[in-house]
């Protein structure tokens, strides 16, 4: 029987492929009283750390979860409850939250199955989840990939079917990228929605993603219902051409963790694991070809190609807009979203070139806020 | 993508890929194709080992088997990669390799040099070591500081399956002779591998684990070893910090350095046997590079300096176990002047 004065406080799901987390520190003991947006407690799953934040307020009367254990996406790792809830009552949930931590995860349990669709004889893949609702797909920037989306995809799905792709030279998608214009890239995205047989769909795109999605819907602007855009490429010249150098030619940790370190406001977001991911991605054969191409694609110097501004402008009120950008942006200069003709602009205080890492709980309002605009 | 796939599979999957992208690449030695009860050549063992096993039919003609003649089939494949061909030699147990130590040591790891950079020499002589399979003195030893003593040789020693394709496959591309040492025990773990190809650089230790109060430095089997130990110090409070070295030469001084200045104390963890060997070696880096760092005496866990016993028991406690790891640590924690 459950008791709806016991609020559980669960392991987050970080990314399509998280099965499960393991809390590395508890930063509330017994007895605490939280808010919503109180640091709870550190998490660390096979791919990232993060800090685990209260979604409600209230006392925390038992913590279930030891530090180091391995906790099943969902499962309860604390137990919230007001100070009349019994000892017995809380022992009776500790031990049903304990048993789904014992068993641990359910055998032949798989992330979403990884779908590939083709273009121009390049093998993209993508990704899923989310029933109902529609389509929204997010497209990633320069160096990133399907799973940059870790902290959206899946609370964007209670409402949306959510889908991520890996752009070609990126992920697990063909490395060839041909000239490495922005146009190949586009091409990808067109491919995905038709594997999907997508009519309409939302895109959100970060930086050079943002530059593919406004291509997508400058292209065939009637199939694209909504456009928002984070720290988007192309509005402006200025861009820090020793961030896209340095990511293209670093070939050590040594050389890849301080640029990495550029693209958040807070660098104690990069992980070891973060870097030893994106240089085993780097250290694929043909990634280090496409992430130069791409390199020469988006810069003219030290200096920032695209025409985005005037894509924008060409769309003018066909597609509702929105543009998210952090004040704290160090690739490319929050300003720009000044360029950005006819946009909602929603400026997240204190992020980084990263916000959807940094601060997911304010992009996903701004993406949703742009999708219901579209009507 | 990456899947979990054991480090035999690994080795197999870099070999079939380079063999795809360039036709110079060979494979030879004892059973590659052929083997015992087999009629004939007929992909029948894949090596002693079932490493190269499935490669004999996809590749014809470039999966060779030899005499059991290291001393011949070694020399043949340093021959080949100096005639342009880039062979992948694979030498059963490394405790064979004395009988062409001339054609490794005096030949091809001397030509780059003696020939003014005008020869290169681009073969891989795999091998497997190791103790922990009741194999004996003779088949069982970790012979990977004699090699790593020869300038002119590269000498990898892959942990993982994600390490074994990785410098598998720029083993291969190297232009120089590289000195691939498997251990037994480890063909059958397990773990994620992407499907593409990738070269790993040789020189550039991976911190398995990181931790502020010991460094522990290791290599090969003796990584899973340190980890256990790690795992099982955390819980007691004590962090440390794990660096496989992957290659001892070259060799990635940095990240010892670095580590042990961070740390203060080291303990070095090393199948082979204590004299002249890897863990004396990081071990005199260390005392001579980051002598000020240094809070405690450096610990060293390694086999006793006796060949590998035969009996069970005795080997058991030969191979450096977590628990010794585990004594190590604490003995450099708890240290007083």
């Amino acid at each position: 029987m459950t008791d709806d004065r016991i609020v559980p406080v669960t392991m987050p799901k970080w990314g399509l492929s998280m099965q499960l987390g393991k809390i590395t520190a508890w930063v509330v003991d017994e007895g605490a009283e939280v808010q919503i947006g109180d640091d709870l407690a550190d998490v660390e799953t096979e791919k990232i750390s993060g800090t685990l934040e209260a979604a409600d307020a209230g006392t925390v009367r038992r913590i279930v979860a030891r530090v180091g254990e391995d906790v099943p996406v969902s499962g309860t790792i604390a137990l919230l409850a007001p100070a009349d809830v019994t000892e017995e009552e809380l022992d009776a949930a500790v031990e049903r939250a304990r048993a789904v931590i014992d068993a641990g995860v359910p055998e032949g349990a798989v992330g979403p199955e990884v779908l590939t669709a083709e273009a121009g004889g390049r093998k993209i893949s993508y990704a899923g989840v989310g029933a109902d609702g529609d389509v929204i797909l997010l497209v990633h920037g320069y160096g990133g990939d399907r799973n940059s989306w870790l902290f959206l995809q899946e609370p964007l799905a209670a409402k949306y079917r959510v889908y991520a792709l890996d752009l070609p030279g990126h992920g697990t998608s063909a490395k060839d990228v041909g000239d490495g214009s922005v146009g190949v890239l586009a091409d990808a995205v067109v491919a995905v929605l038709d594997a999907l047989g997508a009519v309409r769909a939302h895109l959100v795109g970060h930086s050079m993603g943002g530059a593919v999605a406004l291509a997508v819907a400058a292209r065939d602007p009637a199939r694209i219902a909504s456009l928002t855009l984070i720290a988007p490429s192309g509005f402006g010249p200025e861009i820090n051409a020793g961030y896209l150098r340095g990511f293209a030619d670093a070939q050590t940790r040594r050389e890849l963790k301080p640029v990495v370190g550029q693209l958040f406001a807070d660098e104690s977001l990069v992980t070891r694991q973060l870097v030893d991911d994106l240089l085993a991605y780097k250290r694929l054969d043909g990634v280090d070809e496409a992430l130069h191409a791409l390199a020469d694609t988006l810069l003219d110097g030290d200096a920032q190609r695209g025409d985005s501004a005037a894509l924008v402008a060409a769309i003018g009120d066909a597609i509702p807009v929105g543009v998210v950008w952090g004040s704290a942006d160090r690739v490319i200069p929050a300003a720009q979203a000044q360029s950005v003709a006819g946009a909602a602009r929603h400026l997240v205080d204190g992020a980084g070139h990263m916000p959807h890492m940094e601060r997911p709980g304010e992009v996903q309002a701004a993406i949703e806020e742009t999708i219901v605009r579209a009507g | 993508m990456a899947r979990n796939i054991t480090y035999r599979e690994a080795l197999n999957e870099a070999l079939a890929q380079e063999m795809e992208r360039d036709e110079s690449v060979i494979v030879m030695g004892e059973d590659n194709a052929g083997g015992a009860g087999s009629p004939g050549e007929d992909d029948a063992w894949g090596g002693v080992l079932g490493v190269t096993k499935g490669l004999y039919h996809k590749f014809p003609g470039r999966v060779l088997d030899t005499p059991i003649s290291e001393s011949a089939f070694i020399g043949a494949a340093i021959g080949a990669a100096t005639a342009g061909l880039r062979p992948v030699a694979e030498l059963m147990f490394v405790d064979f390799m004395g009988v062409c130590f001339d054609q490794i040591y005096n030949q091809a790891a001397k030509f780059r040099y003696m020939f003014g950079g005008k020869a290169v020499t681009p073969v891989v002589i795999r091998t497997m070591y190791g103790a922990g399979l009741r194999a004996a003195a003779q088949h069982s030893q970790c012979l990977y500081p004699l090699f790593t003593h020869i300038p002119g040789l590269k000498v990898v020693l892959p942990a993982t399956p994600y390490d074994a394709k990785g410098l598998l496959t720029q083993a291969i591309r190297d232009n120089d002779p590289v000195m691939f040492f498997e251990h037994k025990a480890l063909y059958d773990v397990a773990g994620p591998v992407p499907e593409e190809s990738y070269a790993l650089p040789f020189g550039e230790a991976n911190v398995v684990r990181e931790g502020g109060d010991v460094t522990i430095v290791t290599l090969g089997r003796m990584v899973h070893t340190s980890l256990a130990a790690a795992e099982e110090l955390a819980g007691g409070g004590v962090q440390c910090e794990v660096i496989d070295l992957r290659t001892t030469s070259p060799l990635d001084e940095d990240t010892v350095l670095e580590s042990v200045e961070g740390t203060g104390r080291l303990v070095v963890v090393d199948e082979a046997h204590p004299r002249c060997s890897i863990a004396t070696d990081i071990s005199a880096l260390v005392a001579q590079k980051a002598f000020g760092a240094l809070r405690a005496p450096i610990e060293m866990v390694t086999a006793p300096h006796t060949p590998v016993p035969f009996s069970n028991a005795l080997e058991d406690m030969y191979i450096p176990d977590a628990q010794r790891v585990v004594s190590a640590v604490k003995t450099v924690t708890g240290w007083t002047r």
